[in-house]
């Protein structure tokens, strides 16, 4: 090789050479934007602001219908004039289902396009990679699915429900079902443990017995022996924490059993009406899930969002509560904007406290102390169209507690 | 000192034979990485430099591992992962500061440290884990594997199975590992401060050279008498055991070296991008390294580097423009470079002038084979099915 | 003991789908030594392919899609063989990489024609609910893909053992060069057992609906097993990945039993790892006098 190559050698090293060079220049044209960090670019007559979800990958399934939710909330802003006069701008960023890659697109957001603020997120994970670039940088993040709680950034907003808004519910709901054998199945991770901790803490509390806990790895698609488990425990109800594709093959085979819902309710707090589609209502018809939001949830204001959502795109999707609460982050947002006049991220903060929207769900109020927003919990049974019938809701909004402070029993957690 | 002169003779010899050009480009190379690009880079895009410059440390294994030792090793994506582990979890407990738990620890209900994790509050063997645990695995996972002649696609299958098993159990643990999530939210790394964009900078001038003195060595490694013996193995394993040698020694020194550098890149990615988690362990990810190498070139490890730099270049770059358009990109480039350019980027060069030269001379005298051709490669291989 | 029995047929069932979905890789893996990490979407292309025809089969389009995913699922194949895989032969881990761009493609593929969201695919009725015999549990569509697994095997086994093609197969499998030597056209064997080894993928993914999601993923949930029970079984050893898939399954269920799925998965990981230790070339060597 050494005599014979040399022409071979230099070429390549040459070639080597070249794309290097090419790569650094080509890196380099951003240069002008070589500020360290943050500053939303408030100069011009548009305001940009960052969408971040995963368009590929495993999450594209749930993240593509929020990411829609919220462009239809801008575009519908923009109609109107805007926010402070400024036509919003989206930049839409792939988080590509992979949480570094959610931690790089915020940086990039921040730093390159200068956005005033970052609508994003699905998973904790990718919450959890995001978080530190924004305290980082002082810069705000509206994340907008239900989670674990536990956590209070003060530059992210919370618009899903934390755990007093959904989980706690549910479990009100069971109880006042008298169910008193609960069996816990989740996927394996941050979300389904921290439930799970907490929904046993509540047991111990009223008088109910946890008879079984089983995690799955993610993706996970043989539920047999998970179901065996479940059936010979002999539970009054299951407690579902599974996410994404495991539902659909965990019902599946559910249904093999012969176990009714009526008997043996499973209750999910990750299946809203787009995974109904995909799971088929032939097998959870007559389950109950707990949300904040549902398709048919009444009032004007809903009757008004799903329509412009069919009419943007295409009359056969649905909405569903992640959406909801993606829609609301947006309105949200150019509330507390134009209530501290500023777009700057320490003002908004500071104005947003009690800041208030009228949503699909009704009305929906920031709370100023921890960034969450008040919200209504709502258990609905799933029908056999796909559609989603509220059953039991907890009569107003609840005020967020994600440390669960005010519940005595939820002390050392 | 005989050692030195010697090299020093050596030097003399091929500078004489015009074999200049390789320090010259590589120094061309060092130029460009270490004062054109932080000069003109804004601190964004340095830091994603540096995340891909890791990578380029972890595809030098691969293309010494695969590259010249023929072992298709499709997890990486473990040793990387130790290798990263080990630096987070010091991190982490610095972060923590003495006595007190990881952030993650808190939520996830753990009250008292691990066993596990108390060593790695001492930098010094956080340092030494980052080294020892990926080149461990990977000795004593050789020594069984290649001591019973399992190689070739049984080899690439069983590594493949062993990056899936390791995620699956990493992502079981979460008390001890973060589950899911991984480990994220570090603010300072020996006592550079990662918010801080000139500290940044340092960090990202040491992983230039960390890359810079590990591609010297390994360049050095395959010049030397092993490296040969590596590449003999790689292209008839049975006749160097004819030999005398034992080609799964030869081989598990190849394949530790490859992972002990994916476990020095996955301590620096860290602190550079911030995070570890599964999700950069997995098939995927391990699939995608070696792709990587693919494009840039199995053969040298020049054409590693360039590959893993360039993809993820190509990567950040599309998925901010096309998102969707990516997979499309990957898989035709995949398929393009293994049906097309088996020698990757690098190798395109060469393959136009071979096809020139045809053109020139459609008959007669054929070029000197490249060492590196199917043909031997394919002797070697075809060992996998018998 | 009411345990040990009720996961008895758990484990049986997690073997025939593992059996089905690796049968078709024994084939192109073992005799071609083509590792086709797209075989996990010819699997998702049977899914699909059931799904298209619910529009006209309605409920029974399970049934109906067998034969048409074995064939579409098939042509995909014999495509992939003729394009692309041709110039590969004697280079199975440039296959391996090749193939995962072809997987890639296809993946995107098929989230640019039905969408990235997962699609329902409705089971018959019959195959909706169960029966329990002695308070033993035994879903309906598990007994059908046992069924379809051991009719699969049944008929490969005749396939190869009583029809001249079959035979041919055998013999190209065995030793190539002698084969072709033989004068039996070696590249058409190579194509039908492409076709046949991708139509039993399309067979698999058609009955994987009645148990799972039917989305642009489903073939990166099962390809790992896939390969893991054809490298276990031995290359292109029918009985070996009958075995291999069985007891995997069994493995599976019982650890599973008694720990989590997590730990299962591993323990399955960890014991093939072993188990390569003390047979690297699986349950069944194909015996031959070449030298490597």
């Amino acid at each position: 090789m050494r005599i014979t190559s040399f022409g071979r050698r230099s070429a390549r090293l040459a070639a080597l050479s070249l794309a290097v060079a090419l790569a650094t220049t080509a890196c380099a044209s951003d240069k002008s934007t070589s500020k360290a960090s943050g500053g939303a670019d408030t100069g011009g007559s548009t305001i940009k602001v960052g969408v971040l979800h995963s368009l590929s990958g495993t999450m594209a399934i749930s993240e593509v219908t929020v990411k829609n939710s919220v462009l239809l909330a801008i575009d519908e802003i923009n109609a109107k004039g805007g926010v402070m006069g400024k036509k919003v701008e989206p930049v839409v960023e792939d988080g590509a289902s992979d949480w570094p890659t959610f931690a790089e697109k915020a940086q990039k957001l921040i730093s390159s396009d200068k956005v005033a603020v970052t609508f994003g997120g699905w998973t904790s994970a990718s919450r959890k990679a995001m978080l530190p670039v924004y305290e980082k940088n002082k810069q705000l993040l509206f994340y907008p699915v239900q989670y674990e709680g536990l956590e209070s950034s003060p530059y992210i907003f919370y618009t899903g429900a934390t755990t007093n808004q959904q989980i706690v519910p549910a479990l009100d709901y069971l109880k006042s079902q008298g169910k008193k054998k609960i069996f816990l199945v989740g996927s394996d991770y941050v979300f389904p443990r921290t439930a799970n901790k907490i929904i046993k803490k509540y047991a111990d509390a009223n008088g109910m017995q946890i008879v079984g806990e089983e995690y799955t790895p993610l993706g996970h698609t043989e539920y047999s022996t998970l179901i065996n488990k479940v059936v010979d425990a002999k539970p009054d109800a299951v407690f579902n924490t599974l996410n994404g594709d495991s539902n659909v093959a965990f019902f599946k085979q559910l249904r093999g059993t012969g176990v009714k819902a009526a008997d043996m309710p499973v209750l999910s707090v990750s299946v809203a009406e787009e995974e109904v589609r995909g799971i088929g209502p032939d097998y959870l018809a007559g389950q109950p899930v707990a949300w904040n939001y549902y398709q048919t949830t009444e009032g004007a204001r809903n009757t008004e969002f799903v329509a412009a959502y069919k009419a943007k795109y295409g009359a056969d999707k649905v909405t569903s509560d992640p959406m909801e609460a993606g829609y609301n982050s947006v309105y949200l947002w150019k509330a507390a904007v134009e209530k501290a006049g500023s777009f700057d991220p320490e003002a908004v903060k500071k104005a947003c406290d009690g800041v208030s929207i009228d949503a699909p769900e009704g009305k929906v109020t920031i709370d100023g102390a921890t960034q969450h927003v008040y919200k209504t919990a709502r258990i609905g049974v799933v029908q056999s169209d796909g559609q989603i019938k509220e059953v039991w809701n907890s009569g107003g909004p609840i005020k967020p507690d994600p440390y669960l402070k005010e519940y005595p029993w939820a002390a050392g957690l | 000192m005989s050692a030195a002169a010697a090299a020093a003779a050596a030097v003399r010899r091929r500078f004489a034979a015009g074999a200049w050009r390789g320090p010259v480009a590589f120094a061309a190379i060092a130029v460009l990485a270490l004062a054109v690009a932080p000069a003109t880079l804004s601190p964004f895009r340095l830091e994603l430099l540096a995340k891909y410059l890791c990578f380029a440390i972890a595809a030098l294994g691969i293309g010494l591992a695969w590259g010249k030792g023929g072992m298709l090793t499709l997890g990486q994506g473990v040793f990387f992962g130790l290798g990263g582990y080990a630096m987070a979890m010091h991190l982490k407990l610095a972060e923590a500061g003495p006595g007190e738990l990881p952030d993650f620890m808190v939520w996830s209900g753990v009250e008292q440290l691990p066993m596990l994790w108390e060593p790695f509050r001492q930098p010094w063997f956080a340092i030494l884990m980052v080294v020892l645990l990926p080149g461990t695995v990977a000795a004593l996972l050789g020594l069984l594997v290649f001591g019973r002649r399992v190689r070739g696609a049984y080899f690439a299958i069983l590594t493949q199975a062993l990056a899936a098993a390791f995620v699956i159990w990493l992502v079981g643990q979460q008390g001890l590992t973060g589950g899911t999530n991984g480990l994220t939210n570090f603010s300072s790394f020996f006592g550079l401060d990662l918010a801080d964009p000139a500290d940044q900078r340092v960090l990202y001038f040491a992983v230039a050279v960390v890359l810079g003195l590990l591609y010297l060595a390994f360049r050095h490694l395959v010049a030397s008498r092993y490296g040969r013996l590596l590449v003999a193995v790689r292209d008839g394993e049975d006749r160097v055991r004819f030999l005398g040698y034992d080609p799964a020694v030869v081989k598990t020194v190849a394949f530790t070296l490859s992972a002990i550098s994916a476990g020095i890149a996955g301590a620096l990615f860290v602190p550079v991008v911030g995070i570890v988690s599964p999700a950069l362990l997995g098939v995927v990810p391990s699939l995608e390294l070696v792709f990587a190498v693919a494009v840039g070139g199995r053969y040298t490890l020049a054409g590693a580097v360039l590959g893993a730099v360039l993809l993820n270049y190509a990567k950040t770059t599309f998925s901010e423009h096309y998102a969707d358009g990516w997979l499309y990109l990957q898989g035709a480039l995949f398929v393009i470079v293994m049906a097309y350019a088996p020698k990757g980027a690098v190798g395109v060069a060469g393959q136009l002038r071979d096809l020139a030269a045809k053109r020139r001379r459609p008959r007669g005298a054929r070029p000197v084979p490249h060492p590196a051709e199917h043909p031997a490669e394919r002797s070697a291989e075809e060992g996998a099915a018998a | 003991m009411n345990a040990f029995l009720n996961q008895l047929p758990v484990g049986l069932s997690i073997g025939a789908v593992l059996l089905l979905i690796a049968l078709g890789l024994t084939f192109t893996f073992g005799q071609m030594g083509v590792v086709n990490m797209a075989h996990g979407e010819f699997i998702m292309a049977g899914a699909y392919t059931a799904y298209m025809l619910q529009d006209w089969a309605g409920r029974q389009a399970v049934l109906v899609a067998l034969p048409v995913a074995f064939a579409v699922a098939g042509l995909m194949g014999l495509a992939l063989e003729r394009t692309l895989i041709r110039r590969f032969y004697g280079r199975p881990l440039d296959t391996l990489l090749l193939t995962w761009g072809v997987s890639l493609l296809l993946q995107q593929a098929a989230r640019d024609l039905f969408g990235a969201p997962n699609v329902q695919v409705k089971a018959p009725e019959w195959l909706v609910g169960g029966a329990a015999v002695h308070g033993i549990r035994m879903p309906y569509a598990r007994i059908f893909i046992l069924v379809l697994a051991l009719v699969c095997v049944a008929a490969i086994w005749f396939y190869l053992a009583r029809t001249r093609q079959g035979r041919r197969m055998q013999a190209v499998m065995q030793n190539r060069e002698l084969a072709a030597c033989s004068g039996i056209a070696t590249s058409r064997v190579d194509q039908r057992t492409f076709f046949i080894g991708s139509g039993l993928a399309g067979v698999a993914g058609v009955a994987l609906t009645l148990i799972g999601p039917v989305g642009p993923a489903l073939g990166t949930y099962y390809i790992v097993d896939a390969f893991l029970v054809v490298v276990a079984g031995g290359l292109g050893q029918l009985r070996g990945a009958v075995i291999a898939a069985f007891v995997l399954g069994l493995l599976n269920s019982y650890v599973e039993y008694w720990s989590d799925a997590s730990l299962a998965k591993v323990v399955v990981f960890a014991v093939i790892i072993g188990f390569l230790q003390l047979r690297p070339q699986g349950l069944f060597v194909l015996r031959s006098r070449k030298l490597t």
